[in-house]
């Protein structure tokens, strides 16, 4: 089928689909004309029973935690599939000069990675009490670890970015969340039930077992993202080696 | 009533999808499939948004506060996760094509045999 012909038969389709939106979306309640109850039920109950002030993530890490427990899977599979296609050309990588050649970059630049890494596990750890979580600390305290690349270069990022690291914490945080959830089954409860009730609301100590749900997503993320990044940047790297 | 940010929502996906059927990089695909994938998170949180709601946090609000719905929010947080794992796949795949066929664009490499 040339370009032309499959421009020809989509043109129409389009329109077919977008007809087929505003007619499903004059449907549905006016914006603002929110009809509940699921969102009300959560807002009402999140506080009082589980002691989480963000009712978000009391939905993500608690009510509804076995969806994130797929949704983390979902990442884990994606992330393996990403290792699977990159992973493997190996090249003379010590040979890579790219190190940053400013020492004004390589100081605050360090400096900068406690400071973002700090930040992350602020957000992951108030996770119930202000915005954030697992999955918004996790994407901080992986850019923080990126900053390594960008402040040091290649070989300071490989000892650390270096799959026997890793993997290893990508499983733990992969492996926690099921961990957590096998251990309400082994007390009797049904999986992933949220078995230490209290805390104390609006503190880092609240959410009961849904914190460790929440710290082992952070982990999760983070590892996942440093993995993605070092397999990316490895796609980069073993060509400039070669070359040189 | 408005239904602005339903309009919205169904012009983003639109888009999208016509990006990614006329794409000539698979790059550019990828990204196509994002902006298409972006149109429901639009979709999420207009239809969870309570006239004068705040948002569904209550450290330091009153408790019984009007607040938008903090469902549809947790499910736009999955789907942004899943949204950039399945485009750090794509794009891994499209590294994959170009090592393979020496090109990204999705029609010439169409003659490439497994």
């Amino acid at each position: 089928m040339t370009r032309r012909v499959r421009i020809g038969i989509f043109l129409p389709a389009l329109a077919g689909l977008a007809a087929l939106l505003v007619w499903a979306y004059t449907g549905i309640p006016a914006f603002g004309d929110y009809q509940g109850p699921y969102g009300f039920v959560v807002t009402k109950l999140a506080t009082p029973l589980r002691h989480m002030d963000n009712a978000v993530n009391s939905v993500t890490y608690d009510i509804r935690g076995i969806d994130t427990m797929g949704e983390e899977f979902i990442l884990f599979g994606a992330v393996i599939g990403v290792v699977l296609l990159l992973r493997g050309e190996e090249g003379r990588t010590e040979d890579v000069h790219d190190d940053t050649g400013s020492d004004l970059v390589r100081v605050f630049g360090t400096l900068a990675i406690g400071a973002v890494v700090l930040v992350g596990l602020w957000v992951v750890a108030f996770g119930f009490v202000t915005p954030g979580g697992g999955f918004q600390g996790g994407v901080a305290v992986a850019s923080g670890a990126l900053l390594l690349y960008l402040a040091a270069g290649y070989r300071e990022w490989a000892a650390f970015g270096n799959e026997s690291i890793l993997d290893p914490i990508k499983g733990i945080g992969g492996g926690g969340y099921a961990v957590i959830g096998l251990a309400a089954l082994v007390g009797g409860m049904p999986f992933l039930t949220n078995f230490f009730h209290g805390g104390v609301t609006g503190s880092v100590f609240s959410g009961g077992s849904a914190a460790f749900v929440n710290w082992s997503a952070g982990i999760e993320v983070a590892a996942a993202l440093v993995i993605l990044f070092s397999e990316f940047l490895e796609e980069y790297i073993v060509p400039l080696a070669k070359g040189s | 009533m408005s239904f602005l940010p339903y309009a919205v929502a169904a012009w983003v996906c639109l888009v999208g999808l016509y990006g990614i059927v006329t794409s000539r990089n698979l790059i550019h695909l990828a990204l196509c499939l994002t902006v298409m994938q972006s149109s429901t998170y639009l979709l999420l949180l207009a239809i969870g948004y309570v006239k004068g709601g705040g948002p569904p946090i209550f450290k330091g609000v009153k408790l019984g506060t009007t607040s938008v719905d903090p469902v549809v929010q947790a499910l736009t947080l999955t789907d942004i996760v899943v949204s950039v794992t399945v485009i750090a796949l794509i794009l891994a795949l499209a590294l994959d094509v170009h090592k393979q066929a020496g090109t990204v664009d999705p029609d010439e490499v169409r003659e490439m045999s497994g």
